[in-house]
């Protein structure tokens, strides 16, 4: 029965085009709407890293004044150089990092080039294997050599393909104005969407072009990029080792998720022994939140990509609601020949199915489109002047979704219709004919 | 023409009225609030910069002799930069500044009325000023005076003084003074910000903007610091016409007195300015491109049915025209009966706007929706319905009276 009633639905089709194609073209706009916005939604809101989301936790401590205190409040956003140097070094997790942005300027040797303006990433040596970042040559730097400030770099891929030519380039001299680093490794292709180690630099960037040691960044006094906040004056150098400045970002892996209650406790007694010690002034006020924890407090997903889910959403449901209109008059001006086929022993039931089957149909067409249409629409969001734009692609699941959120949403406009076609009495029908 | 037999006929038909009228209220609802976030998004985009937008220019670069972190070097290296581009046919002032309106990246401080005070009255950005900033900028004084050359420090100066530093005087934008000043003239008045000593307001400006961080108010304030370090940006301010041709000179001297020169940007303002409001600019472009399909749906929808009620009540029309019916009367019924399905819709659509903007007042921190955006998404869709309607009416108007006498 249901091919024929496929066929039936063709058929309806061929006799009336305009209202058929209205009504793919209603379902085809609504889902491509939804697609494009739900797609980039899905991108953007999605976990960076899956695997271990839930064993990396960000640190915050409270190390202000009592001066203007409020219980509860939110603690400082990063950490001070001081807190961050020391829990590092107690290394109460399986791996930490601390952390920082900045920029540097790269020269060549080459005669003709100019410098130029590279962002940089400042971190210690468990960074690499915490945030699984894939390396194509060489190797991370170690502990050791954060201790002793060695003037070594990984390079992200793209540095490596613009300076190096692609290609094996560790061992091979990276001049960072005015000093001279040894690159020892070269990442593989790699971005994490978004960038959640660092809330305070553009969150859907691109990867950074340089990556050394927080310790040598320090050591020759480079300049940081982010937030930096200062509750008291820091005698003109607030990357100072005390200076009363939250600036550095401090990550650590726990074992477990279950690890995290431990953990806040012993960063609840590093703050009151810092208190105790005249370094803390407030009580213990600490933060543990893992990756996804912080994304959502963080809003990191911009509220206008919220904004236009929402939007998109009730333009779909506008043409839903259009939709049943349209196929309650295709159906209902069909009546005579509903009436024919109920008198000559069709049952409530197999009218309703053929009207299903009918609407059905329309959706998976205006899925069709709807997806050609979503596609154009990715198009057109990768063409806008936001940094996370570029990550607009459709997915195998988002197209999968594509068709079952057409057909369902088709389906379920064309119950109301078929329900009213199949409560046709034939006797009337056939009279007036 | 009589009401009545309209409301009874649409009565028979209610499941179709209701989709009708579901449909035009859900569209007024959505197309009043994407209205309003666009009215909204231009007036970000409209936002006063307090400069002269079409006369400045920036370049933004750095010496590789400026990376060794010599303060001394760091001047010098300015002042033969600012030197180099004060002597560029066409420029007709120029300032090194730290920060500039709508330019991303900015140092902000909070301000207090009190030294003890326990909580800021306001945070406010800082713009500091190399010399000449008020002119370079074009800002427009209200009240009080521009800065003396004695008011002037070095920024280095300022910080190795400790517990010593002094800013004396500040001048702050009319936004600020009205906060921290009610009804007061601020020029005189004193308050706390950067060092333990009071800074003196000695001039109120129109309107200076911030360089982000709007939502945390239009406050802006004026240092005289002299701040040399890398990464400042060169303000030229030139005729409006002669912008290009200044920037590129610009750039040239620049290179010529130093071709290892790093020039981070290099633009016009009104770029600088187009940059910061591109996001603003492209989600007010989408909306319009979702009113525009909303509206396009909707006009469809009515078609549709209003062709379908056409065809169903083509023998009763017949009747209607035969029992001497004007074309004119047919025409207006299908008319009236939409503009009141469109009334009752709009009314729906009123209401489910209101809510939605509470939704969006809590969740984006949006204001409330202006009266005045309901009127206007009422007419578009009573004049959208009855353009819909149109066509299919006149089909219904053409119909002859011999229908009536045909099938019987």
């Amino acid at each position: 029965m249901f091919g024929y009633y496929l066929n039936l639905a063709l058929r309806s089709f061929r006799r009336n085009k305009a209202l058929t194609a209205l009504m793919v073209l209603a379902i085809a706009l609504g889902i491509g709407a939804s697609m494009t916005t739900l797609t980039v939604f899905h991108v953007l809101s999605g976990d960076p890293i899956p695997d271990k989301s839930d064993r990396l936790f960000y640190v915050q401590l409270d190390p202000e004044p009592m001066r203007g205190y409020r219980p509860g409040e939110e603690p400082q956003s990063q950490l001070t150089r001081f807190d961050s140097e020391t829990l590092l070094k107690q290394k109460r997790g399986l791996r930490q990092t601390l952390t920082s942005g900045g920029n540097v300027v790269i020269s060549s040797d080459k005669p003709g080039t100019t410098p130029q303006l590279v962002d940089a990433r400042y971190a210690s040596a468990d960074f690499f294997p915490m945030f699984d970042v894939p390396l194509r040559y060489g190797r991370a730097w170690t502990a050791s050599e954060d201790d002793a400030k060695a003037r070594v770099a990984v390079i992200s891929k793209e540095l490596n393909d613009k300076e190096f030519g692609g290609g094996d380039s560790t061992g091979k001299t990276l001049h960072i104005a005015p000093n001279d680093f040894r690159i020892i490794g070269v990442l593989d292709a790699w971005r994490l969407t978004p960038r959640f180690y660092d809330l305070y630099n553009d969150n859907y960037g691109a990867t950074e072009g340089v990556f050394m040691p927080f310790s040598t960044a320090r050591d020759l006094d480079l300049g940081t990029q982010g937030n930096t906040n200062c509750w008291a004056d820091s005698n003109g150098d607030s990357r100072a080792l005390n200076a009363p400045c939250a600036w550095v970002q401090y990550w650590v892996e726990l074992d477990s998720a279950g690890k995290a209650a431990d953990f806040r406790n012993y960063l609840v007694n590093y703050s009151n022994q810092q208190r105790a010690a005249g370094r803390f002034e407030r009580p213990a006020n600490v933060r543990l939140r893992n990756v996804m924890e912080l994304m959502a407090f963080n809003k990191v997903v911009p509220g206008d990509v919220r904004l236009q889910l929402w939007l998109a959403l009730g333009f779909l449901l506008v043409c839903l609601v259009n939709t049943v209109g349209l196929l309650l008059a295709k159906f209902l001006r069909r009546s005579g020949e509903i009436g024919v086929r109920r008198a000559l022993g069709a049952s409530r039931m197999e009218i309703f199915k053929q009207c299903v089957v009918e609407a059905g149909t329309v959706g998976l067409a205006g899925g069709v489109f709807g997806l050609l249409l979503a596609l154009l629409g990715l198009w057109a969001v990768r063409q806008q002047p936001a940094s996370y734009a570029s990550l607009a692609h459709l997915d195998g699941s988002m197209l999968l979704l594509t068709f079952v959120l057409a057909v369902a949403a088709s389906l379920l406009a064309g119950l109301l219709p078929a329900w009213r076609a199949m409560q046709v009495t034939p006797a009337i029908q056939l009279k007036s004919q | 023409m009589d009401i009545r037999p309209i409301l009874s006929t649409l009565m028979r038909h209610k499941i179709a009225s209701l989709l009708i009228v579901l449909e035009i209220a859900l569209t007024c609802a959505i197309v009043c609030n994407a209205l309003f976030l666009i009215g909204d998004r231009l007036d970000r985009m409209n936002m006063h910069s307090g400069i002269a937008d079409h006369e400045l220019v920036r370049i933004q670069a750095a010496s590789l002799r400026q990376l060794s972190s010599d303060d001394a070097v760091d001047k010098s290296v300015s002042l033969e930069y600012l030197d180099t581009l004060r002597k560029v046919p066409g420029v007709r002032q120029a300032a090194i500044v730290s920060q500039l309106p709508f330019g991303g990246s900015s140092n902000n401080s909070s301000v207090n009325l009190t030294s003890d005070q326990e909580r800021p009255t306001l945070n406010a950005t800082v713009y500091t000023d190399e010399g000449s900033l008020v002119k370079t900028f074009g800002l427009k004084l209200l009240a009080g005076r521009d800065f003396n050359s004695d008011e002037f420090q070095d920024i280095t100066d300022l910080q190795k003084a400790g517990d010593k530093a002094q800013i004396p005087v500040a001048i702050i934008n009319r936004s600020m003074a009205e906060k921290l000043y009610p009804g007061q003239n601020a020029v005189g008045k004193v308050f706390y910000s950067w060092t333990e000593s009071p800074t003196r307001v000695i001039g109120v400006v129109e309107e200076l903007a911030r360089p982000n961080s709007l939502d945390q108010g239009a406050y802006a304030m004026i240092f005289p610091l002299r701040d040399y370090g890398a990464g400042k940006h060169y303000i030229l301010r030139t005729e409006p016409g002669r912008r290009a041709e200044v920037l590129d000179a610009a750039i040239k001297a620049l290179k010529k007195t130093d071709p290892n020169l790093l020039v981070v940007n290099q633009d016009t303002f009104d770029e600088v300015r187009a940059r910061y409001f591109e996001q603003d600019r492209a989600m007010a472009w989408m909306l319009v491109v979702v009113i525009v399909a909303l509206l396009l749906v909707t006009a469809l929808g009515i078609v549709g049915l209003a062709s379908f009620w056409v065809q169903q009540r083509t023998k009763q029309i017949g009747v209607r025209r035969a029992l001497g019916a004007t074309r004119g009367q047919i025409l207006r019924y299908f008319q009236l009966e939409n503009f009141l399905l469109a009334t009752v819709g709009i009314a729906l659509g009123m209401l489910l706007a209101y809510s939605i903007n509470q939704l969006l007042m809590g969740k984006y921190e949006l204001p409330r929706l202006p009266l005045h955006y309901l009127p206007i998404g009422a007419i578009a869709l009573w004049l959208l319905g009855q353009a819909a309607v149109f066509g299919p009416a006149r089909r219904a108007a053409a119909v002859p009276p011999a229908v009536a006498t045909r099938s019987v």
